[in-house]
């Protein structure tokens, strides 16, 4: 994987090479050159697997980290290319021409992290939260139980000392 | 030319829903055809599916937010919840994520335990499936006695984990117990007996006319479709693709075993149903080689520092395995800290159920629906985690 990484290097703008495996590696690549990238590992170095494309809120560094996960069925090596986009106006260009799949992965991002992919049919249709109007629920920063605190009421809960109560229910007499 | 079909414009098709030729239904999410809780909205004319968007949403625990508020040992309640017939895949996926980032390798015996795992629980999985592909065309005996061998399945899991659908088994660092006193004879008993079962299936679903007749030609997937669409597992094998993730990046203990890849070459419901069928086969033979090779001496588990204070080292990675609809895969990215800071899981279905189904169905008669869903055995929660 070493060598595919120093051959694309040549063309592409590549950082952050690692590899812990024999038939997996990461790199990383700006976001303006990702999706020639991409391109290029698809047609001409047989990565044609689209496995994944997801999204890491690193919220620290107000960045978002877009992990695309490429298979090559030749030799079964897996290639994850890794792009940093700002979190503020988060957008991506679109890959749905490369796999049809890619449309259904870019409309969930859009759902739940916020992310644009300008051009990409349907982006914009409910996924999973239809009639959703708060922020993305998978950014770091949405807090689940604030949400359901002010959207849901509170059931209070009856406490019974328990002995008072048996003595109440069986013997209501006494 | 005049045809039944409605006119293209810019690409997609052009009709009034008012004209009274068109209806669009709903099929879903509660319905008896339907694989767990998904809709599809269909617009048809006459008894012809003209366009179709699939939706999902109905099942929708935030799995991938709770993930992230929880230590990686509490995750195991919640990872397996993502695929009901089959969770072993999911406990797997998620322990060999753990161990992969923790840089620590399962014993020898563990990697045959876990190996014995996924296959039976990819057993009760297809058989379960096959109720399902036999129901939908109408043959509802098929579906009781597969459901029945199924409860036989589960049985066996029962007495090897104490439950009998999220089994929980495999934890980081190996499983939670040996076998029990004489579950292997049994085990072996209920192979001779679903192989019986799986004969007489060829007889009365493989055989039959009305089955030939709805599935052959149904929902056809070439071969240059498996990676546009990104197709996996028996889907991708009915098209004549090799690939299957046991044998191609082998994982535990496979390559050990002996077994080839099945493909068919039909392309259609019938070719898919073929390979699950065969795979059964398949999926005995290899329960019957493990319990034949598995050593009986060694741990099960490694010994681990209390798990609830375990810290993962920062790193991310993705581990997959062959679940019963193919290639299933976690992406897990660790900061350092007790919680993971992403994971992501890759269900097949996610392709399969979206862009696929909505692309297959398009001309296909409203009664054969079910029919080509199953074939492509799709199943919700893995789209919605």
């Amino acid at each position: 994987m070493k060598e595919l990484y120093e051959l694309l290097k040549d063309r592409f703008r590549l950082s952050d090479f690692s590899q812990k495996q024999p038939v997996q590696a990461w790199l990383k690549v700006p976001s303006d050159q990702a999706v020639a990238l991409i391109t290029h590992l698809r047609d001409i170095h047989g990565f044609s697997h689209l496995v994944m494309l997801t999204c890491v809120d690193w919220i620290e560094q107000g960045k978002f980290q877009l992990t695309y996960i490429l298979h090559n069925y030749h030799d079964h090596k897996d290639l994850g290319v890794k792009v940093y986009i700002d979190r503020e106006s988060a957008s991506m260009e679109s890959i749905h021409h490369l796999w049809e799949q890619a449309r259904t992965y870019q409309r969930e991002l859009y759902e739940m992290f916020g992310i644009s992919f300008p051009g990409s049919p349907g982006l914009t249709d409910p996924f999973i939260l239809e009639g959703w109007d708060d922020m993305p629920v998978m950014r770091r920063d949405f807090d689940t139980k604030a949400y359901s605190e002010t959207h849901y009421s509170h059931r209070p809960r009856e406490i019974h000392e328990p002995e008072e109560h048996m003595k109440q229910r069986m013997y209501p007499e006494d | 030319m005049d045809t039944q079909y409605p006119p293209i414009v810019n690409g997609a098709s052009q009709y009034d829903l008012d004209s009274g030729k068109y209806v669009r239904v709903w099929q879903g999410p509660q319905h008896p055809g339907v694989t767990g809780n998904m809709s599809l909205e269909l617009d048809i004319c006459g008894d012809q599916v003209v366009w179709c968007k699939t939706h999902v949403g109905y099942l929708h625990r935030g799995f991938e937010k709770l993930m992230e508020r929880r230590r990686y040992i509490n995750c195991f309640p919640i990872v397996c919840r993502i695929c009901v017939p089959e969770p072993d895949t999911n406990e797997y996926l998620f322990a060999a994520a753990v161990e992969d980032l923790l840089g620590i390798e399962v014993p020898e015996k563990a990697k045959w335990l876990r190996t014995l795992n996924l296959e039976l629980s990819r057993l009760g999985s297809f058989l379960m499936w096959i109720g399902g592909q036999s129901g939908a065309f109408g043959m509802g005996t098929v579906a009781q006695w597969s459901i029945t061998f199924r409860d036989y399945v589960l049985d066996l899991f029962e007495e090897l984990s104490g439950a009998r659908v999220y089994h929980m088994y495999m934890i980081p660092g190996g499983v939670r117990g040996d076998l029990p006193d004489g579950w292997k004879g049994r085990t072996l008993e209920l192979m001779t007996r679903v192989e019986k079962l799986l004969d007489e299936i060829r007889h009365v679903m493989l055989n039959n006319a009305i089955f030939k007749q709805r599935s052959v030609g149904l929902g056809i997937v070439t071969a240059d479709m498996v990676d546009r669409f990104g197709v996996v597992g028996p889907v991708a094998r009915g098209s004549g693709m090799k690939r299957d993730v046991r044998k191609d990046s082998p994982y535990l203990i496979y390559d050990q075993l002996d077994f080839e890849a099945v493909t068919e070459d039909g392309c259609d419901a019938y070719a898919r149903t073929l390979v699950r069928w065969r795979e059964m086969y398949q999926s005995i033979e290899l329960i019957r080689q493990i319990l034949d090779r598995m050593p009986t001496e060694g741990e099960v588990h490694l010994k681990l520092p209390n798990v609830l204070h375990l810290k993962v080292p920062a790193g991310e990675t993705y581990v997959r395995a062959e679940s019963t609809r193919g290639e299933y895969g976690y992406y897990m990215c660790s900061d350092g800290s007790a919680f993971p800071r992403k994971v992501t899981v890759r269900g097949p279905s996610y392709c399969h159920a979206m862009s696929l189904l909505e692309h297959l169905i398009v001309g296909v008669n409203i009664a054969d629906v079910h029919g080509l869903m199953l074939s492509l055995h799709t199943y919700p929660p893995e789209i919605e985690r």
